[in-house]
Formats: C-alpha cells, sequence, structure tokens
C-alpha cells in the first residue's frame, strides 16, 4: 500500500499516481468466474467476430475496475471513494498466452488521473478526479471521473 | 428504427423482483485477484479485523457474486423486444458507483433495479442504437442504503 496522501498535499492540477495493467485472455477468463460475466464476447473469437469485433474483447467493467484500483491505491486507506464512473469508448484486445504463465509482448495499459477540484462539503474534504484507462498508443479508451474524500494532516 | 413499445414501457418501472446478494470473503479475494489488486482490505482476514473496518471490506464495485446476475435476469425481459426490434449486439456502455457505507464480507444486500432511461442514438459508421440506463439501489441487513451503481446498456443493430 502506498504512503497515505493527505487532501493537503494535492492541488487542481496534481497527478493520481498512474498504475499499469497487462490485460491477458487469462485475465478475461479470470474476470469472468469472479464477475460472473460469462458474454462469449469475451472468450470466444468466433463469436466476438461473429458481432462484428476482431477478437475477444476487455470486459467493459474489468476497465472501470482497474480505475477502482488507480483510485483507491492513490488515496490509500484513510481516504474514501465516494463517486466513481466511466465510460467504455473504445474497445481494448487482451494479449494471448503463449503458455501456461506467459503472455505474448503487445499493448501496456496506463490507468491515470489528474485532481480537476478540491473543496470541503458537508464536514468532508473532498477532491474531484478525472480518470482514464490509456491503450498502448496513448488514446482514453476509457475516460472516467472520481469523487474521493480525503484525510486531513490535522485530523491525524 | 424506434423505442420497442415493450422496452419504453419499462421506463421508470421496478424491473422484476428485489434481489438478494451474500457477500463472500472469497469470492471478494477472487475478484480482487482477477483485477490484480493486492489491497491487503480485500485478502487478508487479520490485518482486515485489526483495520477501522473490522473485516474483510469488497472494493468499490463488488456487491456480491455474480455482479451482473441480477442484471442478466432483468435484461432477460428486455432482451428479445430488443432483439425482434433489430438491435441484436449488446455493449456495457459505462458505469457509476456512488458508495455510501462500506461492505463487508458476511454482509447480505438486497437490490432493486429501475430502468431510468431509453435514448435513441446513431453510431458513427451510421447505424441505429438504444442506451439504455438502469439503477441499481444496494441495502444492507442494517438498512442502510450501501451502494447505488447505475450502468449503461447499448443496444445496436448488427
Amino acid at each position: 500500500m502506498a504512503k497515505q496522501i493527505y487532501w493537503e498535499d494535492v492541488d487542481v492540477g496534481t497527478e493520481v499516481t498512474p498504475i499499469s495493467k497487462i490485460a491477458t485472455t487469462q485475465m478475461l477468463a479470470m474476470w469472468a468466474g469472479a464477475s460472473g460475466d460469462f458474454n462469449p464476447l469475451h472468450y470466444q473469437e468466433s463469436f466476438a467476430q461473429s458481432r462484428g469485433m476482431p477478437s475477444v474483447l476487455v470486459h467493459g467493467r474489468l476497465k472501470g475496475q482497474w480505475l477502482v484500483h488507480l483510485v483507491e491505491n492513490w488515496i490509500g486507506e484513510e481516504g474514501k471513494i465516494k463517486k466513481l464512473s466511466c465510460q467504455y469508448r473504445a474497445e481494448d484486445y487482451p494479449r494471448k498466452m503463449n503458455s501456461e504463465l506467459t503472455y505474448e509482448e503487445g499493448e501496456t495499459w496506463w490507468c491515470k488521473g489528474i485532481v480537476t477540484q478540491k473543496y470541503a462539503q458537508d464536514g468532508e474534504h473532498m477532491v474531484d478526479c478525472d480518470i482514464w484507462v490509456e491503450n498502448g498508443k496513448g488514446e482514453k479508451t476509457t475516460p472516467g471521473k472520481a469523487t474521493v474524500v480525503l484525510p486531513l494532516k490535522g485530523a491525524k | 428504427m424506434a423505442i420497442p413499445e415493450k422496452v419504453a414501457e419499462l421506463i421508470g418501472r421496478p424491473l422484476g423482483e428485489p434481489l438478494v446478494w451474500e457477500v463472500e470473503g472469497g469470492a471478494i479475494r477472487r475478484f480482487a485477484d482477477a483485477v490484480g489488486d493486492s489491497n491487503l482490505l480485500y485478502h487478508d482476514v487479520e490485518y482486515a479485523r485489526n483495520s477501522k473496518y473490522g473485516e474483510i471490506i469488497a472494493p468499490l464495485g463488488f456487491h456480491g457474486w455474480p455482479m451482473k446476475g441480477g442484471l442478466m435476469e432483468m435484461m432477460g425481459s428486455l432482451m428479445g423486444p430488443m432483439m425482434n426490434a433489430g438491435y441484436p449486439v449488446l455493449l456495457d456502455a459505462g458505469i457509476e458507483f456512488e458508495s455510501f457505507v462500506p461492505i463487508r464480507a458476511g454482509d447480505v444486500l438486497s437490490s432493486y433495479s429501475t430502468v431510468t432511461n431509453i435514448a435513441e442514438k446513431t453510431t458513427k459508421s451510421g447505424k441505429g442504437m438504444l442506451i439504455l440506463t438502469t439503477e441499481m439501489n444496494f441495502i444492507n441487513q442494517n438498512g442502510d442504503k450501501a451502494l447505488v451503481e447505475r450502468s449503461s446498456l447499448i443496444c445496436r443493430e448488427l
């Protein structure tokens, strides 16, 4: 767990500490089981192709969960996510496995964010952020927003 | 293309019966593993019990398995009319979570869902689509609102 961040530490423009993710077909299978989303779009190539996709695609909801991980990792245990949203704007395609444990070379995704507002409301110290998942070409495939509560140094 | 009558009449109405979700610690761990999230609050019972939460908690976004179980059932009443109306491709479009109280391992949540909106749009390539917005409210065993989840679903032409 990263060091605790405090409300006083951030300002508009502060970067949310980025994290990287590599989507693989194995990760998609794990996600299907863990989430219970068994849509064959995410594991059967021929089905995905029949729906006009070049291959199986990364679950939108998994990318949303990467963004939850991004924000939760940044705010630390004393922070709290009040609201988080994202849109699945563009499709992402996983790397294929080339052994039980290893995967092909290819794309790495980055989850990033930036503080857009800082304010106090109803006795809580809040921060709004723009957040997004960026594909290997630097395109934002999954943009979103988060509102978090951060602790005060004085309150510690 | 237009919004199928059978779908349009669902707007604003509760969808199906309330659902019950058991939040199980093992399911939380498998979920966090699938995301690559090693946060000890999701994995380590002893650590979590000594934290301010007193128990393993679920990451925002997890409210019991299968996460889309209720949604899929709920969608059952929508899919037929959507297919018949010529929108066979169903894709998730986005999600919004609003969190109120933490969800802990052992919680039993009840949820109820409504279709809040249906909008007609056209894709960049000129295909017709409907964007369906649903809202699910999750209440825990103490009667506290824990989570609201708003999902958007695209139903489009092939």
